[in-house]
């Protein structure tokens, strides 16, 4: 089985903060890491490679520094991994990307067919949730969103039956292969790599596929290609509510504060 | 020659060969483990055999201990005698004579006296497991068996003397007081009969004492082998620091065959006498876990002398060391069976270092549970799923909690504090750690230090948001990877802002920023918070007034006390804002009582057992005191939860001795 997995490299959000003066995101010193959800579909992709053999590939579309997070999916144990990389690949939106991501798995799976693809749910600095099932609709695969658990792969047969977590429900679908899954983050709880695992994919030389190997109109990539268009981040407003400090000591204050408003708004009665 | 002196020789040459045998095997068995070097310091070597060996100064700690101070002085005394008994049985005209009359006739009278208390320790020793066995002491076959043998060679001792007076054999009976005596027996027999039993006697000690020499390698009764070459070879520096790792393909991280430990560790198991002063000590074992370090060592030899035995029959005869490196062992050392060592305890060890600081022999313990964690975290990646977290924690944010590195300077955001820069030097470091930095209780500490450093006038700053986590936890939780990381972005760090004094109010940041970080060139002074208030108060330099704060009691953190030998500066400081010492627990400075917390255990769940700090929380309330001072924010938080658990949180607080200062600061 061939399974290939596509991983981003972002932002760690939880600590970008908003600058207060020009409302907009302070990206500055904030470490890079992989997306969180990313992770969960690493492990499901080696976890199915433990159950049933094969290979997994890992895939990233990103900056030259974006190698980290292939270099730490082979360090789980991911057997092969290719970059995406190229200025003209820069300033792409989801439609792009899946562009881009879903040539470069047609590649692959040409020379070895690729039976599972598997995607984060949404990326923590995007979060649109839209490249998974627009790579899966440019290659014909099967489209398996927000999938919670595989309860079996069928190679034999050319199936995968899987549960999908939907609002207040849950699915089991099975589905034809080959098949593209985004991952939800309960499906797993992510392995630790080992220190050989770190070493060795740390040593390991790694390919890269710049725009001269892929060879996609310049139309249809990058800033060119991206429909979207960012014209301002900003936070949201606080229109009601009031945030009561109660650090370095000031708990007791806060408290008073607290307890005073409830009486205020005839929550507690003073009596 | 007569037939009894042939076959003496006879058995006496096979049982000397067999013994020599036995001490080779156990040196090519050590030479299976890796090399270490445990040959400097020969002076300090040599005094710690003095000391610890023949003034038996670890054993006689516990009351019990000088019963065996006893044997083994009697032991050092019968050497002589029994040398001279050994080789006059083959060559019957040998006597220890040549020495003169008189230290001839006092070693005779010596040995005659020892015996005697020799027996009588035996017996207390028999009578100790029968009658009032304490419950780290096993009553097992091989104590009752050696015990035996012992009190026979006494015995047939008494037979021989006693036989040969009465039949005036010997010209030195009157340098025999007690055999003497015990000729008058046999007043009224016949010569003929003395004859046989003078016969008797010597061969019930003969073989007596050459069934002892052979039977020793096979007990644990081999610790009177190994004992003195385990406390030749001890650890001199006080701090167990574990080695710095090489990360290159190719190496193997940690240890899970025993022959990847090294030969002195190996001698460690060797040496272990069982006297189970460790596991009575333990604060795991006492809390209701299966962790004993006692039966860690046991199985760890178990262990050695199963897979030991089949490398060296599988092995070319010529090569005394040199087992192939990957041979296949026939037992695993991390696993459920009785050779080996449960993984589950190499998980409750908190390493606080009481076994170690217990054992008569100096065995190490603690360096063999963080080989086997490193084993399982590096190579396997297999933990308790809390590490999980704490691990990626660690790599990404550099605190235990995944806290915003952005926000480990918020609890100074109020403050006027220094930042340190490569342009803004100050004389003092304050390494604030990550507790002080983010967690809400332990921050009160590091606002008693700025208020400290402040009043006191000193030159001072901190990181701000780019201090990271010094490691300590990953480092004793065995990942050594990240930890290696984090030493040397940290020491760099140092080094570019030319720091050369660092303060910290943490024990875990302390040993680490002043012991572990030294093979990463470090060369900075570290100074515990204690270690600074009390020179300041000793200086007047900090203007405080003792007040009545009530009964404190101190407890001892593991590393700042045993780890490090503070123990007098936390409690001046104590002294100097109560107007009176400490209460003490019964477990106080080198035999402290754990809080829980260390080796990385504040990160891991609690679940056999008792919890170890409600434990040590009874017991410092014990003592009826109004606070308890401690001067660690990880014991701080155990005592806290203790408290809260017992229902005392109401009654009795805990603090930290800069807050204590701090309050009493006019």
């Amino acid at each position: 089985m061939h399974i290939v997995v596509c991983v981003k490299m972002v932002p760690d959000t939880t600590l970008v903060q908003i600058d207060p003066k020009t409302n907009t995101l302070v990206r500055e010193g904030v470490p890079f890491i992989t997306n969180p959800f990313d992770t969960h579909a690493v492990e499901e992709a080696l976890r199915l490679k433990d159950r049933y053999g094969g290979k997994v590939t890992a895939l990233s579309m990103g900056p030259p520094a974006a190698e980290m997070v292939l270099r730490r999916a082979l360090a789980l144990g991911a057997d092969e991994a290719v970059l995406l990389s190229d200025r003209a690949f820069g300033g792409a939106d989801t439609l792009a990307t899946s562009k881009v991501l879903s040539e470069a798995i047609r590649r692959i799976h040409e020379n070895e067919p690729v039976d599972l693809v598997f995607c984060g749910l949404q990326t923590i600095d995007g979060d649109t949730a839209q490249v998974g099932p627009g790579v899966a609709c440019r290659l014909g695969f099967t489209q398996l969103t927000l999938v919670d658990h595989i309860y079996e792969v069928n190679q034999r047969e050319s199936y995968i039956e899987v549960r999908r977590k939907l609002e207040g429900a849950f699915e089991r679908v099975q589905a034809r292969m080959p098949a593209l899954i985004t991952t939800t983050r309960e499906i797993n709880t992510p392995r630790y790599p080992t220190v050989p695992g770190r070493l060795q994919a740390a040593s390991r030389a790694l390919p890269v596929w710049s725009n001269d190997v892929m060879k996609l109109e310049r139309a249809e990539i990058g800033l060119q290609g991206s429909p979207t268009n960012v014209r301002r981040i900003f936070a949201p407003q606080r229109e009601k509510g009031e945030i009561i400090n109660g650090l370095n000591g000031a708990h007791l204050t806060a408290a008073d504060c607290m307890l005073n408003k409830l009486y205020e708004w005839d929550i507690l009665n003073a009596d | 020659m007569p037939w009894s002196r042939i076959i003496f020789t006879v058995l006496f040459i096979a049982s000397i060969g067999l013994f020599l045998f036995n001490v080779y095997r156990l040196i090519a068995m050590l030479c299976l483990g890796r090399w270490e070097n445990r040959f400097d310091h020969l002076l300090a070597r040599l005094k710690g055999v003095l000391l610890f060996v023949f003034g038996q100064k670890r054993v006689v700690r516990r009351a019990f201990g000088v019963n065996h101070f006893f044997i083994f002085w009697g032991f050092m005394i019968l050497l002589g005698m029994n040398s001279e008994f050994l080789i006059q049985g083959v060559f019957p005209e040998f006597s220890l004579r040549f020495l003169g009359r008189v230290p001839y006739g006092a070693l005779l009278f010596a040995t005659d006296i020892m015996s005697v208390v020799v027996l009588a320790a035996v017996a207390l020793a028999v009578m100790r497991r029968i009658a009032f066995r304490p419950k780290y002491i096993e009553a097992s076959r091989d104590a009752f068996l050696i015990l035996g043998l012992i009190a026979m060679l006494m015995v047939a001792y008494f037979g021989v003397h006693a036989a040969e007076i009465a039949l005036g054999e010997t010209d030195m009976g009157g340098w025999m007081p007690v055999s003497g005596a015990l000729a008058g027996a046999f007043a009224t027999s016949t010569p003929e009969k003395i004859h046989r039993s003078l016969n008797a006697s010597w061969w019930v000690h003969a073989l007596a004492l050459l069934a002892f020499l052979n039977y020793l390698p096979y007990s644990k009764h081999l610790h009177v082998l190994t004992a003195i070459p385990n406390v030749f070879f001890r650890r001199i520096d006080p701090v167990s620091v574990p080695p710095r790792l090489k990360f290159e393909l190719g190496q193997d991280f940690g240890v899970s065959k025993v022959t990847q430990f090294t030969w002195k560790q190996l001698l460690d198991f060797m040496a272990c006498t069982e006297c189970g002063r460790c596991e009575d000590s333990c604060p795991a074992h006492g809390t209701g876990k299966d962790l004993s370090p006692k039966e860690m060592v046991h199985r760890g030899k178990l262990n050695l002398f199963i897979n030991g035995g089949s490398l060296l029959n599988s092995r070319p005869i010529d090569t005394l060391a040199g087992a192939p490196r990957e041979a296949s062992m026939v037992k695993p050392l991390i696993d459920g069976t009785a050779e080996s060592i449960p993984e589950k305890d190499v998980w409750s060890c908190a390493t606080c270092g009481v076994c170690m600081e217990e054992c008569p022999v100096f065995i190490e313990h603690a360096p063999k549970t963080l080989e086997m964690r490193r084993h399982l975290v590096m190579e396997k990646a297999e933990f308790p799923e809390e590490l999980l977290s704490l691990f990626n924690n660690m790599e990404q944010r550099f605190n235990p909690w995944g806290i915003a590195p952005t926000d480990r300077a918020k609890w100074a955001q109020d403050l006027d504090i220094h930042i340190v820069k490569e342009d803004a030097p100050a004389d003092y470091l304050f390494f604030v750690g990550c507790s002080g930095a983010y967690d809400s209780r332990a921050r009160g500490i590091a606002l008693a230090m700025a208020k400290i450093l402040d009043r006191a006038g000193l030159s001072w700053g901190i990181l701000g948001t780019e201090e990271k986590c010094c490691g300590d936890s990953l480092r004793r939780l065995g990942n050594e990877y990240v930890f290696d990381q984090i030493a040397q972005a940290n020491v760099a760090q140092f080094k570019k802002l030319g720091i050369t004094k660092v303060v910290t109010h943490c024990p875990h940041c302390y040993t680490t920023l002043k012991n572990d970080y030294r093979a990463y060139g470090a060369e900075f002074e570290v100074i515990h918070h204690s270690e600074l208030i009390e020179r300041l108060i000793a200086e007047g330099k900090l203007p405080v007034h003792a007040r009545a704060n009530g009964r404190v009691v101190y407890h001892d953190s593991c590393y700042l006390g045993r780890h490090n030998g503070l123990y007098d500066a936390p409690r001046h400081c104590v002294e100097a804002v109560s107007g009176q010492a400490p209460a003490e627990m019964e477990r106080s400075h080198g035999r402290a009582f754990c809080c829980g917390a260390g080796g990385g255990r504040m990160w891991l769940e609690e679940t056999e057992g008792k919890r170890i700090n409600i434990d040590r929380t009874e017991q410092a309330l014990k003592q009826n005191p109004a606070a308890i001072a401690s001067a660690c924010p990880f014991c701080m938080t155990m005592l806290e939860d203790g408290l809260k658990d017992l229902g005392k949180d109401g009654d009795v607080k805990v603090k930290d001795i800069a807050e204590l200062v701090a309050d009493a600061i006019e």
